[in-house]
């Protein structure tokens, strides 16, 4: 994929290959990338990812390029969002998506999986309240359904609302009636996303 | 694995098994009489009488009083062996689930085996010769396809095409690998030798080689048969089920290649490199064939609303003749099938109704079931019919070869392939794939067609390789289950395909497809990205009729999973809840925001008690509510414009309700409601208190209360007990259009 076009020595590379596991040669591409996308300035901004062509087709383009400019996903406990991302925030962000390498302990898996489920629930779950309510699940499954020509608000709706029954009935098991579910917190997202996990690649051989 | 007979106990067992074998020996008796009139052809015997008759001068009878009761055997010998053949079969089939703890040591194809040998057994015994019943022909052309027609339908794509690279490299290199490895060293075997080997040393490099490549290929008839009990868990039945599939085009190639070597007796570079390219021409070419039918398929399928009867005929004629036009050609007719198969597969389920969908289901079940019992049984008589010629060392080392160069095989390309797979094999697994390398029927068919001029050790590899067959099909069938359990090998998860992982797997698609195009890279998502959107718009809007084209396919999914509730609780008659992992007594109401204003009567306690009168209490109570069941019931939003649908399903409402509220409060499962607050639009809590009236009275006779749906508040209708029996059928037939989606059913282990 290109060969690295600096030296491997760059001290700010190192910084970034040691917090995220990139290799160097991983973010030399994703730096060329950088550069391009945002015509070679410093930041990157929204109207920057608008401008990737292949990215019109997919429905929940919107949440994908949110997903970049949300502090939550910087790694430094930082919240709310920002206008623009530097290199720095690209990689972390990126990093998500890093095929795990071959020299992992049980627990560094353990913890990447966490990350990666985390960065889901955030995408999920906009205001930010850490929980995803019923709102924002229906939002979830319209957005899912937006490009496919047919909006059928109502559908989406039920699908959302039996989606929602289901986690809910294996996270909770038993509820009062009068009890009312707020919504779903980031460990029941782990229990219930971590078989889907088992069974799908989540990695994308990126670099 | 579910009997037919659960409902009984052990007596009723041990009766039905009596009856089995009652009527299996009337059977078997009929079938050796049958055998032995079938070989005489005068009417001179002791068993026929002196009234057979024959084909000539049975017309001059003038002589003889008119027969009243007359024995015509020949002329229905044929379809009657037949038939009595497969009734055997079936039979037997039912025999060992009848016998109690038998099908969980043994697997079903360890006895089939020994009941063709029984068979042949019996056949030799009473003198007559055993009927050459492992014809090759019989075979590839009507035993095999119903089988590979059933595999490559419902292969399960998802986990097959995340695969395919590894099951690519296993199926075309580590066949080749065994080939030549078993053939080569076979051959050294021969030439070194004891006083036997003048026989052996005759046998020539090519011919072991050719014998090689028979051997080696992994048996999809024998692994589905045993890994179909053992439950293991996806990844590894695809990867060794699908190794078995796509190694019949190296198998092929082998076989042809050796065989012509071996007649004409020279080898040149030439034709070496001819082989290659023939391999790929046989592998790709198979495909395409199978590609274009299955495409013809789901196109035919798009006009046969007005005649959904012939429906399935369509999905079976063109699967056969893909297979029959592949073989025209000498290409793989297995991955023809196959292609075929899975092609047509989302375009035909969106046209067909879900009639003929059940029907397709059960057909290719039943065919491949009866053909996998009856090449079982075939082998056995095969085995007693011979000819064989025993030779120890031939056999013992064949047998040890196999193994070895199989363990050999699985652990070098798994070395090399775990460097290329992101989810890597680890020692477990890889011990599964080489002990799950079943040889089967296939490796004694094709040994069978090998001809005797050409080979005079014919007998010697037959020998060889039903010795092989045996003690795969044995010994590692027969230890695979409890090495599965002392591995602790993961198993098959049996968690249903839910909503969510549906919603999530899209999700994660479109997710990962746009990190991809944010990054630059080109990688799979990309690539199956734009061939899902290709579909969508070109494809679909060709091959799939009317509206349904459009449907995306999470509503596809969706409405199939409300279909799948609907009929199981009726079926279920009502008693059971909604089919999730955790029985819980969460509903709907706890997931929606409650407004701030509703009144409380709307408090419902949707979980019934023993006492029966807090249970009418309680009924009472939930049917002040809005009884919308949004997750049992249609929709009444569906996207399917079916003027039957909206009538119907406020009928089938009722009906739920019915069967829930008449529930027994001694059944052992709690009987769940689900009940949800109706959607805030339309509050009409005044219309229920009409009903509050009626269902007071209706209550005492327990007969269920009806409740009205909250769009039609002006019509309180009562339907009688006769119409509501009759409304689900009606639903149900009315409902020819909505087919399922394109997803894979939960229903791979039908087999019994």
């Amino acid at each position: 994929m290109g060969a690295l076009q600096s030296s491997p020595g760059r001290p700010e590379y190192s910084d970034l290959a040691e917090k995220t596991g990139f290799s160097f040669e991983q973010i030399g591409v994703l730096h060329k990338r950088f550069k391009q996308l945002s015509h070679n300035e410093e930041t990157l901004r929204r109207d920057n990812f608008n401008e990737i062509d292949d990215l019109a087709f997919n429905p929940i383009r919107a949440q994908i390029i949110e997903a970049f400019f949300d502090r939550r996903n910087f790694h430094q406990n930082g919240e709310g969002k920002v206008q623009e991302i530097g290199f720095e925030e690209f990689v972390v962000v990126m990093s998500h998506f890093r095929p795990p390498s071959a020299h992992m302990t049980e627990e560094q898996r353990g913890k990447t999986r966490r990350e990666k489920l985390r960065f889901l629930f955030n995408m999920h779950d906009t205001d930010n309240d850490g929980t995803i309510t019923l709102e924002e699940y229906r939002h979830v499954v319209e957005e899912l359904l937006s490009r496919s020509g047919t909006l059928e608000k109502e559908t989406a709706k039920c699908i959302a609302d039996a989606a929602m029954l289901e986690v809910a009935s294996i996270s909770v098991g038993h509820m009062e009636p009068d009890e009312f579910y707020e919504g779903i917190t980031f460990e029941h997202f782990l229990k219930f996303m971590m078989w889907i996990l088992d069974n799908r690649k989540w990695e994308c051989c990126s670099a | 694995m579910p009997s037919g007979t659960v409902s009984h106990g052990a007596s009723g067992r041990l009766r039905g098994l009596f009856l089995v074998m009652v009527l299996v020996f009337l059977e078997g008796s009929v079938f050796t009489v049958a055998v032995a009139s079938s070989d005489q052809h005068s009417p001179t015997t002791a068993h026929s009488g002196g009234h057979k008759a024959t084909d000539h001068g049975s017309h001059n009878n003038t002589g003889k009083a008119f027969p009243v009761l007359d024995l015509n055997y020949e002329n229905v010998r044929v379809p009657f062996e037949i038939s009595l053949w497969v009734l055997l079969a079936s039979l037997m089939k039912l025999g060992f689930h009848l016998v109690p703890h038998l099908s969980n040591i043994v697997p079903e194809s360890c006895l089939l085996i020994v009941v063709g040998l029984l068979v042949g057994g019996i056949i030799r015994g009473t003198g007559e010769t055993v009927p050459p019943v492992m014809d090759s022909k019989l075979f590839f052309y009507i035993l095999l396809p119903p089988i590979i027609l059933d595999a490559g339908y419902f292969l399960p794509i998802r986990p097959f095409m995340e695969n395919l690279g590894t099951i690519l490299i296993f199926a075309v290199v580590g066949t080749l690998w065994n080939a030549f490895f078993v053939g080569g060293l076979l051959y050294g075997v021969c030439q070194i030798g004891t006083e036997t080997s003048s026989i052996l040393s005759r046998i020539g490099l090519l011919q072991c080689l050719l014998f090689g490549s028979i051997i080696s290929a992994v048996d999809p008839v024998a692994v589905l048969a045993v890994f179909e009990e053992i439950h293991i868990n996806e990844l590894l039945h695809i990867l060794v089920f699908g190794e078995s599939l796509l190694n019949d085009a190296v198998t092929v190639v082998l076989y042809h290649l050796f065989e012509e070597f071996s007649g004409i007796g020279s080898v040149t570079l030439l034709k070496g490199f001819l082989g290659v390219i023939s391999f790929f021409v046989v592998a790709l070419g198979g495909v395409l064939v199978g590609v274009l039918y299955g495409i013809l398929a789901a196109f035919t399928s798009r006009f046969t609303s007005h005649t959904r009867v012939i429906e399935p005929l369509f999905v079976f004629l063109y699967s056969y003749m893909a297979y029959l036009s592949a073989e025209i050609f000498h290409l793989s007719g297995i991955m023809a099938l196959i292609a075929c198969g899975a092609v047509m597969r989302p375009y035909v389920e969106a046209n067909i109704s879900h009639k003929s969908h059940t029907t397709i289901k059960y057909f290719l079940k039943m065919w491949s079931s009866v053909s996998e019992t009856l090449i079982f049984i075939f082998l056995g008589v095969a085995t007693v019919a011979g000819p064989h010629d025993w030779n120890w060392t031939f056999v013992t080392v064949t047998v040890i070869l196999c193994l070895v160069a199989r363990v050999i095989g699985v652990v070098g390309l798994t070395f090399i392939i775990n460097k290329f797979r992101i989810v890597k094999l680890t020692t477990k697994d890889q011990f599964i794939i080489a002990y799950g390398g079943l040889r089967g029927a296939i490796a004694f068919s094709l040994g069978f067609l090998l001809k005797k001029e050409h080979f005079p050790e014919r007998e010697i590899f037959l020998t060889a390789i039903i010795t092989v067959i045996f003690f795969t099909v044995f010994v590692q069938g027969m230890t695979i289950k409890p090495l599965v359990e002392l591995l602790a090998v993961k198993k098959k998860q049996e968690a249903k395909r839910s909503i969510n992982e549906e919603i999530h797997t899209q999700f994660l698609d479109h997710l990962l497809t746009g990190i991809e195009d944010i990054c630059g890279h080109y990688g799979h998502h990309h690539w199956k990205d734009k061939l899902n959107r290709f579909n969508k718009k070109y494809v679909k809007k060709c091959l799939i009729a009317g509206e349904r084209s459009k449907e995306p396919q999470l509503i596809a999914f969706y409405h199939k999973m409300e279909m799948k509730q609907a009929i199981q609780l009726v079926e279920s008659g009502g008693g059971i809840k909604m089919p999730s992992a955790v029985p819980s007594t969460v509903s709907m109401q706890n997931i929606q925001p409650r407004p701030p204003t509703k009144p409380a009567p709307e408090r419902a306690i949707p979980q019934l008690s023993k006492n029966k009168e807090e249970e009418i209490r309680k009924i009472l109570r939930t049917n002040l509510q809005r009884t919308r069941q949004r997750l049992r019931s249609y929709n009444r939003h569906t996207l399917v414009a079916d003027p039957y649908e909206d009538g119907l399903s406020d009928l089938f409402l009722k009906k739920q309700k019915m069967f829930q509220i008449e529930k027994k409060p001694a059944s052992n499962k709690v009987p769940m409601i689900q009940v949800d607050l109706a959607s805030p639009q339309s509050p009409d809590s005044v219309n229920l208190l009409d009903e509050f009236g009626q269902a007071n009275q209706q209550e005492e006779e327990e007969q269920g209360l009806m409740m009205k749906p909250p769009s039609r508040p002006r019509e309180a209708k009562k339907p009688s007990e006769e119409d509501e029996a009759k409304d689900p059928q009606k639903l149900m037939r009315c409902l020819s259009d909505p087919g399922p989606s394109a997803d894979e059913d939960e229903d791979g282990a039908f087999l019994p």
